[in-house]
């Protein structure tokens, strides 16, 4: 299942180590993660739900969902697509006998759903406090949660404290760009991000961006990842921690966790919070069978690990993240059933449209998925036709063949460390859910404290790393670097996004930035 | 905007197509399919000739055929694989395309066509292939075939 050869990505594969997975040894690459490599030998099955151990796959692939947590070397509940690989490393799947593959328990979900159908668990045990506490403690002994270890871990553990003008988290477009624009002025800068690379989601955009070539249009994500890294590794005032995992904010105290052993105090003057986005998942039945993907995650597995994640998929959503994923597919030599729109009309820019439909890829709009179906895995799946009131017309249900689904259906910003500092948060659905109430400036409602790309509204990667100049542009300016080159930088990078926005494709987002705007006093 | 239903232009929605004397002339033209307001503009900053007009960022290109030079700057840049570069020569029809899969073509792979669709509408020969690490791994690859069917063949695979 691994790629050798692809049309965009040398996959540089590190040494050869075995990992032992319930016991038994599989064979992986160092720079793979734990759920990359068992994908790689064929495990479908993660874990156990919650509901009566129904079979899990991954979903995300970017640590963002809990669908691959295993017991990894004695520790339960590991994120597995976050942790990579060591030579030796034990992992188990937890609550499951004798594993997740073949789990006894799973003859509950049979007798139970003939009882209680799918769903009505949520109001089944809720009648009374009693009963429900009750409930919930015997499902809980049931579920897939994993258990605390028994002895306490034998790691060597230390503290750092670390004193800076900026802290940055997230190393993604938005985070790299605020970070080489505070530095770039004087502003001593600590940069964490939680994988061992700095580029967040750019490093699986093997296409060529769109824009201005003055913002690199015509340039691969990837490539652009490679710059913005290289262009921040210029500037000496600046500490890139990696593999670093920002756990929480007190005051301006960022604290964070460094290869799973050290802990970080980051005192800092400044915050630019860039951390990103969830993968969004639909409704349908069997959604959470393994086989059901987040389109990112398949990006993941297939163009960072070079990983096939099946011999034919089915895309719903067509915007432009399904449409350019159905042409990485296609380029991985993986085939393509269908992709399913539900709108009338096609999301995305029309120009990717194009180029997988004259390959012969079906764009059905107007159409949704009604069901995956499959035991342990996806073995296909229905979808439906719509009518105007986006209902399912009955009798135009057809039967896709595939053995997985990728549900590209949009994404929700990473908000939690928003909470921490008690930021203004609004609703805005045309930014994609819960965001920061922000000045022009993207400072937050909490003095000092900046967002900057997807946290801040859904947008792409362009538009990230201008936000991320602005906020690390102000940042620097407010702790008295820069003067007034800074100034007129600032002023001129606030324009660009303006004219970036201008088009049709950015009205939605124009929009929904008038409902979140912040007038408070602006330093400049 | 029919075409966002369907994902492929008809023949009413495409632009115009070049005089026939430029493209039966000694270079290529650049022919573009880009219909949508998207912000977008490096075929545009390429051409050295100001062949392609576009008001701002977010407008189509509009190709002005007589100022093209067929000199594929363009087509080397287009993210949106939108760019086919058309000539006939001695009654034989020549398209370059981007292409970005593999086995890589090269000089003399017999290859099949397939319309804006995805349907197969015949068979042609690749006469010149630019080397993909040449620009970044999309490859431009000629094809030779029949002169009827440069409007139509925007995709091929080898066979």
């Amino acid at each position: 299942m691994r790629l050798e050869s692809h049309p965009i990505v040398d996959f540089e594969r590190g040494k050869e180590v075995t990992i032992y997975f319930n016991g038994k040894p599989i064979k992986a690459y160092e720079g793979e993660t734990v759920a990359a490599a068992l994908y790689a030998a064929g495990v479908r099955v993660f874990s156990r739900s919650f509901r009566f151990h129904r079979p899990r796959g991954f979903f995300c692939a970017i640590g963002k969902c809990s669908q691959c947590m295993m017991e990894v070397d004695g520790v339960p509940n590991i994120r597995t697509c976050k942790v990579y690989v060591r030579d030796g490393m034990q992992i188990r799947t937890q609550n499951s006998k004798p594993d997740a593959e073949n789990d006894a328990l799973a003859i509950f979900d049979k007798i139970i759903d003939t009882v209680f159908p799918h769903g009505s668990h949520y109001k089944k045990f809720n009648k009374s406090r009693k009963v429900r506490e009750f409930a919930t403690k015997q499902m809980r002994k049931l579920a897939g949660f994993g258990n605390p270890p028994k002895s306490i871990p034998d790691i060597e553990t230390s503290y750092e404290e670390i004193e800076t003008d900026v802290a940055i988290i997230g190393g993604g477009p938005a985070g790299l760009s605020a970070a080489i624009h505070a530095a770039k002025y004087g502003a001593k800068v600590v940069l964490m991000d939680e994988n061992n690379y700095l580029g967040g989601q750019l490093i699986k955009q093997t296409h060529r961006f769109f824009g201005s070539a003055r913002h690199r249009a015509g340039t691969r994500g990837i490539r652009i990842a490679q710059i913005l890294e290289e262009e921040l590794r210029q500037y000496e005032n600046v500490d890139i921690r990696k593999e670093t995992k920002v756990f929480g904010i007190y005051g301006k105290d960022v604290a964070a966790v460094q290869k799973d052993s050290k802990l970080l105090r980051v005192k800092a003057k400044k915050i630019v919070i860039a951390t990103g986005a969830y993968e969004r998942t639909l409704i349908f039945e069997n959604n959470d069978l393994p086989g059901v993907y987040g389109a990112g995650g398949v990006q993941t597995l297939m163009n960072v690990y070079g990983i096939k994640p099946g011999n034919k998929g089915l895309i719903v959503g067509s915007g432009n993240v399904g449409l350019i994923l159905t042409y990485q597919l296609m380029q991985a030599g993986v085939d393509v059933a269908a992709i399913v729109e539900a709108m009338p009309r096609i999301g995305g820019y029309f120009v990717h449209a194009a180029k997988v439909r004259r390959l012969g890829v079906p764009i059905y709009t107007r159409h949704t998925i009604v069901k995956a179906f499959g035991e342990k895995k996806v073995e296909g799946a229905v979808i439906a036709q719509l009518d105007d009131r986006w209902q399912v017309i009955p009798g135009s249900e057809k039967e896709i063949e595939c053995d997985f689904i990728c549900v590209a259906v949009g994404l929700s910003p990473a908000h939690e460390l928003l909470y921490h500092v008690n930021a203004q948060m609004k609703f805005v659905p045309e930014l994609g859910g819960l965001v920061p109430l922000r000045t022009r400036y993207n400072e937050t409602s909490v003095d000092g404290v900046y967002v900057a790309g997807d946290v801040a509204g859904i947008e792409e990667a362009t538009a990230a790393i201008m936000e991320g100049r602005i906020a690390g542009i102000h940042a620097a300016i407010t702790l008295g670097y820069g003067g007034d080159e800074a100034k007129k930088e600032l002023e001129e990078a606030v324009k660009d996004l303006e004219d970036f926005r201008a088009g049709p494709f950015g009205e939605r987002i124009v929009c929904g930035l008038e409902k979140c705007v912040l007038e408070k006093e602006v330093m400049i | 905007m029919k075409y966002l239903e369907r994902g492929y232009l008809e023949a009413d929605e495409l632009p115009p197509f070049p005089p026939e004397e430029r493209i039966n002339s000694k270079k290529p033209v650049a022919y573009i399919e880009c219909p949508q307001s998207i912000p977008c503009s490096p075929c545009y900053e390429s051409c050295r000739f100001n062949a392609i007009e576009m008001e701002n960022i977010n407008d189509p290109p509009k190709v002005d055929y007589e100022k093209c030079t067929g000199c594929m700057a363009c087509i080397r840049v287009c993210p949106g694989l939108a760019i086919f570069m058309l000539q006939v020569k001695e009654g034989r029809g020549y398209v370059t395309l981007q292409y970005e899969f593999l086995p890589w073509l090269e000089k003399g792979d017999r290859v099949r066509l397939y319309n804006r669709r995805g349907e197969e509408v015949g068979e042609g020969v690749v006469t010149w292939a630019l080397k993909p690490e040449r620009n970044d791994r999309t490859q431009l690859v000629t094809i030779e075939m029949d002169k009827d069917l440069i409007f139509e063949v925007r995709a091929v695979r080898k066979r």
